[in-house]
C-alpha cells in the first residue's frame, strides 16, 4: 500500500474548493453558526460545539495525511494530549483563554518530538507507529507514576468558564461562540497555511518526495513540521472539547477516536479543508443515528453507512461539491 | 533460569498464535498491496461459524474444512462486491471501507452469537505425545501448523507459475495485464486465501483466548506488529516477527515492567526497531525508479 502518494489529483481541489468557498459564503456560514448559538438549547449546542472540536482536529489531521501524505492512525493521542494540558493548566488556575494555545503548543512539541524518528517510517510502518500511540498514551494517563498530574482512571473534572464583561449569555452560549472563534481563527491559519510557500512544499512531498528534495525541498524539515503543526490543530480540538465536556479521562481518548478521525477526514475529503466540517458532522452524529436505527448492531450499521459514503463518494462530501460545482460552473459559461 | 524458560515458552505459544495471523496479513498483502484491518474480524467470524457446525453435531475436521472453503468463498466475494469497484479511489478510502468491514463483522457476530465467553475444542488431544511441561499439545500444535502453512506458502509463491502472477499482478497491475494476467482474478484469489489461512488461525486462537467476538482485537495488533517487524513482504519474516513480539512481551511483562505497560513496552519496542530498520528485520528496501 502506498500512502505516501495519497491522492496526486487533490492538489487541484484545492483551487477550486476555494472559488466555491468564497469570502461571502464563508461569511454566511459564520452568521448561521453564530446565531445558532440563540436557537439551540442544552443538548444541541453540546453537540455543535463538539462538532467544531472535531473539525478543528480534522483540519490537522488533514494536513498531515491529505496535504502531506503521512497517514496518522494516533491523532487522537494529541487530541488527548490537548485535552488534559488543558485540563491541568485550569487546575493550577491558568485562564482558560491562555491554556488553550499552551495546550496547542504542548501538542505540537509532542507531535515534533514524533515526527522527528518517525521520518524514515512510511505508509503501513507509520500507520503501525502512530496507532501505537493511540494504544498506549490512555495506559499512560492511567499509569500510577502521573495519577498526580491527570488523575488516573478517575481523570479531571474542569469549570466551564463564564462570559467575561457581564455579557449576558449563559456558559454554554459562552463556551460555543468561543469554540466557533478559535475554529474560524484555525480555518483561516490552515488555508493561508495551504496556500503558502510551505503549503506548496508539503504538497509536493506528497505527490512524489524524490523530486521535491531534487528542488530544493528540505522533506525532514517539512515532514516533521507538519507533524507538529497537525497536532497543534489536533491538541487546540482536544482542548475545546474538554471544555464542552468539562471533564477528561483516559477512557474518553481510545483508539476508536483515532480512527474516527480517520474515518472523518476520509468522509470529508481527503485534502481538501473544508471537508473537515463534514467529516466532524460524521463522527458525532452517525454512531448516534446507528444507535437510533439498530440497538443490537450499531457498529454494523455505522459500518454500512461508512462504506456506502465511500461508495457514493470516493472522495469525500468536498470531492462530490466541487464536481458538481465544476459542472455547474461549465453549464453557466 | 527456570522462570526464564518457561516464560519464553509461554511467548512461544503466543507467538505461534501472532505468527499465524501475520502470515494472513502477508499473504493478502503479497496477493493484493492492501493491508485488510478487518482481517482479525473475518477470522473471528469463520471461527463462529466453525463453532456452530461443530455445535450442530459435526466432527471437528467437518467443520474445519467446510469452514476453510467457506472462509475462501465468502473472502473473495468480498473482495468482488466491495473493494473491486473501489480500484480507483483514493488509497485512503479503501482504508475507510476496511474499518467499516471491521466494525460489520465485530457487531454482527456479537448479535447473532452473543457475547459471552465460549470453549471452542483443540483438534490436539490432551495428551498427544508431542506436549510436554512447558507447552501443551496444543500450543505445540499451533506452532507446527504455522510453520507448514508458510512452508507451503513459501512454496507456492516462489515455486508455481500461479504464484508467479498473483505477485506479479499486485505488484504491477498495469504491466502484468499486458501480458495477458487476469489481475482482477488474482487479486480476489488472493483474497480468498488470506481469508482461508485467517479462519485457520482463528480456529487456532479460539482454543487458547477463547471464542467471543473481542478475541482478535489486541491479538490482531501484535500481529501486525509481527508482520511489519519481520517485513511486510516476507512470509519467513511474518513467522519471525510474530514469534519474537510474543517472546518479547512475555519477557517484558514478567521482568521489566508489569502487566500493566506490557502492551505499551512492547508496541514502543517494535517501533524503535523499525526506526533502526524501516523496512522490517528480514524485509527487502524497495528501491523507488525515478
Amino acid at each position: 500500500m502506498q500512502l505516501s502518494s495519497v491522492t496526486p489529483s487533490a492538489g487541484h481541489g484545492v483551487e477550486r474548493a476555494s472559488t466555491f468557498m468564497t469570502l461571502r459564503n464563508i461569511l454566511i456560514l459564520v452568521v448561521i453558526a453564530a446565531s445558532l448559538a440563540f436557537f439551540a438549547k442544552g443538548y444541541v449546542l453540546f453537540q455543535a460545539t463538539m462538532v467544531l472540536a472535531y473539525a478543528i482536529a480534522l483540519v490537522g489531521l488533514n494536513l498531515l495525511t491529505g496535504y502531506n501524505g503521512q497517514i496518522s492512525l494516533g491523532h487522537g493521542a494529541f487530541f488527548a494530549i490537548g485535552a488534559y494540558s488543558l485540563a491541568i493548566l485550569m487546575n493550577w488556575d491558568v485562564p482558560y483563554w491562555l491554556a488553550i494555545p499552551a495546550a496547542g503548543a504542548i501538542s505540537m512539541v509532542a507531535g515534533y518530538a514524533f515526527g522527528r524518528p518517525a521520518l524514515k517510517l512510511q505508509g503501513l510502518y507509520l500507520a503501525l507507529a502512530t496507532f501505537t500511540l493511540s494504544v498506549v498514551l490512555p495506559q499512560l494517563l492511567k499509569y500510577k507514576l502521573f495519577q498526580p498530574w491527570t488523575g488516573g482512571v478517575g481523570g479531571i473534572v474542569i469549570i466551564k468558564p463564564d462570559a467575561p464583561f457581564g455579557i449576558p449569555l449563559t456558559s454554554d452560549q459562552f463556551c460555543y461562540l468561543f469554540t466557533l472563534l478559535v475554529t474560524a481563527v484555525m480555518f483561516v491559519i490552515a488555508r493561508n497555511l495551504i496556500d503558502s510557500g510551505t503549503g506548496r512544499a508539503m504538497r509536493a512531498i506528497r505527490d512524489h518526495q524524490m523530486a521535491a528534495t531534487s528542488m530544493g525541498i528540505n522533506h525532514q524539515h517539512y515532514k516533521s513540521m507538519t507533524f507538529g503543526v497537525s497536532a497543534a490543530f489536533a491538541g487546540v480540538g482536544g482542548s475545546l472539547s474538554a471544555l464542552a465536556v468539562q471533564f477528561v479521562s483516559p477512557d474518553s481518548f481510545t483508539m476508536f477516536l483515532s480512527i474516527s478521525l480517520l474515518v472523518g477526514v476520509v468522509v470529508g475529503g481527503v485534502g481538501t479543508l473544508w471537508g473537515a466540517l463534514f467529516g466532524a458532522v460524521f463522527i458525532m452524529f452517525v454512531p448516534e443515528l446507528a444507535e437510533k436505527v439498530s440497538k443490537d448492531a450499531a457498529w454494523a450499521v455505522y459500518g454500512l453507512v461508512l462504506i456506502l459514503l465511500v461508495f457514493a463518494m470516493p472522495k469525500g462530501v468536498m470531492g462530490l461539491i466541487n464536481r458538481l460545482h465544476s459542472k455547474s460552473v461549465a453549464r453557466n459559461v | 533460569m527456570e522462570t526464564l524458560i518457561q516464560q519464553v515458552a509461554v511467548g512461544l505459544a503466543s507467538g505461534g498464535i501472532y505468527a499465524c495471523l501475520a502470515l494472513a496479513l502477508v499473504m493478502i498483502y503479497q496477493a493484493t498491496h492492501h493491508v485488510n484491518f478487518a482481517q482479525g474480524e473475518m477470522a473471528m467470524f469463520s471461527t463462529f461459524v466453525a463453532w456452530t457446525l461443530i455445535q450442530a453435531g459435526l466432527g471437528y475436521w467437518a467443520a474445519f474444512f467446510i469452514t476453510v472453503i467457506g472462509s475462501f468463498i465468502a473472502s473473495a466475494a468480498i473482495e468482488f462486491a466491495i473493494i473491486r469497484p473501489l480500484h480507483k479511489a483514493p488509497e485512503l478510502s479503501v482504508v475507510a471501507v476496511f474499518i467499516g468491514l471491521l466494525v460489520i463483522f465485530h457487531s454482527v457476530a456479537g448479535w447473532v452469537f452473543g457475547t459471552e465467553l465460549r470453549e471452542f475444542p483443540s483438534p490436539f488431544s490432551k495428551d498427544a505425545w508431542f506436549g510436554g511441561s512447558l507447552m501443551s499439545p496444543h500450543q505445540v500444535g499451533t506452532i507446527f501448523v504455522a510453520l507448514c502453512i508458510v512452508a507451503a506458502l513459501f512454496a507456492f509463491f516462489r515455486h508455481t507459475t500461479l504464484g508467479l502472477t498473483m505477485r506479479a499482478a499486485a505488484q504491477n497491475p498495469g504491466s502484468s495485464r499486458l501480458l495477458g494476467i487476469r489481475v482482477g482474478r488474482m487479486l480476489m484469489l488472493g483474497w480468498g486465501l488470506a481469508g482461508a489461512i485467517g479462519a485457520v488461525a482463528g480456529m487456532m486462537v479460539a482454543p487458547v483466548v477463547f471464542l467471543d467476538p473481542g478475541m482478535m482485537t489486541g491479538v490482531l495488533i501484535y500481529a501486525f506488529a509481527g508482520a511489519l517487524i519481520g517485513g511486510i513482504d516476507n512470509p519467513v519474516g511474518a513467522i519471525v516477527g510474530g514469534f519474537l513480539v510474543g517472546v518479547l512481551e512475555n519477557l517484558l511483562g514478567t521482568y521489566v515492567v508489569g502487566t500493566d505497560l506490557k502492551l505499551t513496552v512492547a508496541l514502543v519496542l517494535i517501533v524503535g526497531v523499525l526506526i533502526v530498520r524501516p523496512a522490517g528485520l528480514l524485509g527487502r528496501r524497495t528501491v523507488q525508479r525515478v
